[in-house]
């Protein structure tokens, strides 16, 4: 399959591989697909005080397309706040990295990943707000 | 490199990948070029034309082809019918047989495992009222024959089991598959296309009736293949296409002679150099493993090891998804079983058979070794795997979890 060099360069050089502390309460994590379908995503989120994310890790088991667009949105989120992060759509990183049909799902996938991450670092912060109390 | 006939032998140019998916296709051998390039210029006569001597060359040319290939099955020259290869060896086996017999028996018994264009075959031949039997096979890979012995019934056609896996490269017990067919009347079809020129086959040691042979797999010519049509008792189909009445008449059309001589060439060229080449594969193929499991953990080899032909491997490396896997090894050309790498986006149906499951189907990478294949490349091939696996499993999540101890089973995956 012919690949966009974005999605070659996203494949050979990863950026942000790696994990952060899940119990960390300024942290979210996301873990979405299955490995029976062939893709698994795991994407964390730092966020700061100020509700920014500072940084993002990734790790996927999957085809070269899932890691790019893992790999792209660990770059993407970073400076955002966690609504902004939330409103990436699947359609922006199919289009930046030329995604081919039939490896659309691997871009639904990440912004899954995404929400998933904002999601968990939401309820954490929730928890924490009523132990508080 | 200079063969003792005085051939040469092409090398993997440097700045290629190296080669690796000898179960897909070969290269043609440079001696069965040189065998070919006569018959289209010089002498192209049509081998039908009986009338003049460029059909006679033609003729004795493509008669000596037959000769050839008969030979590497112990089968008469007159049991060969030359086909576009092994595809259409394939249904012209099954579905001339299944139409000819139908009025006295219905029913064919193959395997899960066989390529599509035999379960295409019999698919078709469904719709036709013909009952066909898919028979699970063992975690090796292999027919459990009293499975087989159960399944065949008095209404029973034709049995149609590969002589070796395209996928896993393991070989089924065509000796005993023959007898217990011959025994209950039934015929035994076999697709040869990854055996004939690779491991000995003998027509009558096991009582083959019809037997598919391909000519790209063995060093010769795409467009060509064979059917061995047994003559003693004799087998009779009904032909797939019609014309002329070559090929007597299972087989219209003219024949195609560079092709036809260069399939008899690779055919001569295997009879001779088989054993030899198959211990230089199975030293290579040896190699190759033994390097990737001493550096490598959860490394598991599909299909079994010893009833397998030499040039193949099919591991499966957990954690590591296989269509990524190979974009991290470009400079490699192998295929994987991974869904990513199929249009259908389903793992390979011949891993699940085995019993595979799927999350390991998704991370198997089928290796083949060939004639032109180097201890340098297998090297290579195997460092470069290596390295690509080591990377791509310090960025999964699930060889993460496995290392943390956690079970993955365990966690509730959102299917998608």
């Amino acid at each position: 399959m012919a690949y966009s060099e974005k999605l070659i360069d996203h494949f050979e050089h990863p950026r942000n591989v790696g994990a952060l502390d899940k119990n960390d309460p300024s942290v979210g994590t996301g873990l979405v697909g299955a490995p029976a379908c062939g893709d698994v995503m795991k994407l964390q989120i730092h966020v700061g005080p100020d509700g920014v994310i500072k940084d993002a890790k990734f790790k996927t088991f999957g085809c070269g397309s899932a890691i790019a667009s893992s790999s792209l949105v660990t770059e993407w989120v970073k400076g955002k706040s966690l609504d902004e992060a939330a409103s990436i759509r699947n359609t922006q990183i199919a289009q930046h990295l030329a995604l081919p049909p039939v490896k659309i799902h691997c871009s639904v996938l990440a912004e899954d990943a995404i929400k998933a991450a904002v999601a968990d670092y939401r309820s954490k912060q929730n928890q924490e707000k009523s132990a508080a109390e | 490199m200079t063969t003792a006939n005085g051939g040469t032998i092409r090398r993997n140019e440097p700045d290629r990948p190296v080669y690796l998916d000898y179960q897909a296709t070969t290269p043609l051998d440079q001696r069965v070029l040189d065998a070919m390039m006569p018959y289209f210029i010089e002498k192209f006569g049509n081998p039908h034309s009986r009338s003049h001597a460029y059909g006679w060359e033609a003729e004795k040319a493509v008669e000596a082809a037959r000769e050839q290939v008969a030979e590497l099955i112990n089968a008469d020259p007159r049991e060969i019918i030359f086909t576009s290869g092994a595809t259409e060896s394939n249904n012209l086996a099954i579905a001339g047989a299944a139409r000819f017999y139908k009025d006295r028996k219905n029913h064919i018994v193959t395997l899960v495992t066989e390529h599509k264009c035999v379960l295409d075959s019999c698919r078709h031949l469904e719709q036709e009222g013909v009952h066909v039997t898919y028979l699970p096979v063992q975690k090796n890979g292999l027919v459990d024959l009293d499975a087989l012995k159960q399944a065949i019934t008095d209404k029973t056609v034709l049995v149609s089991i590969m002589a070796v896996n395209n996928e896993i490269g393991v070989i089924q017990p065509l000796k005993e598959i023959g007898a217990m067919c011959r025994a209950r009347g039934v015929l035994f079809h076999s697709d040869c296309a990854q055996a004939y020129g690779k491991i000995p086959l003998d027509v009558d040691a096991m009582k083959i009736d019809l037997m598919s042979i391909s000519g790209h797999k063995i060093y010769g010519p795409k467009g060509i293949g064979a059917l061995y049509v047994r003559r003693k008792p004799r087998v009779r189909l009904v032909a797939l296409i019609h014309g002329g009445g070559q090929e007597r008449g299972m087989r219209s059309g003219t024949l195609p002679t560079p092709l036809c001589v260069g399939l008899g060439e690779a055919a001569a060229i295997a009879k001779r150099e088989m054993a030899s080449e198959a211990e230089r594969l199975k030293m290579l193929r040896d190699r190759f493993h033994k390097r990737i499991i001493e550096r490598l953990s959860e490394v598991y080899l599909n299909g079994d090891l010893e009833a397998r032909i030499p040039g193949n491997l099919n591991l499966s490396f957990a954690y590591v998804e296989g269509e990524g896997l190979m974009m991290g090894i470009k400079d490699l050309s192998v295929s994987s079983g991974s869904a990513c790498t199929s249009a259908s986006l389903e793992p390979s149906y011949v891993l699940r058979a085995l019993g595979v499951e799927e999350e390991l189907a998704h991370t198997s990478l089928r290796i083949g070794f060939g004639r032109f294949t180097t201890e340098a490349e297998v090297d290579y091939a195997a460092d470069r795997i290596i390295a690509a696996v080591q990377k791509l499993r310090d960025m999964s999540p699930l060889w993460e979890m496995a290392q943390q101890g956690i079970n993955i089973k365990s966690i509730q995956w959102a299917a998608h």
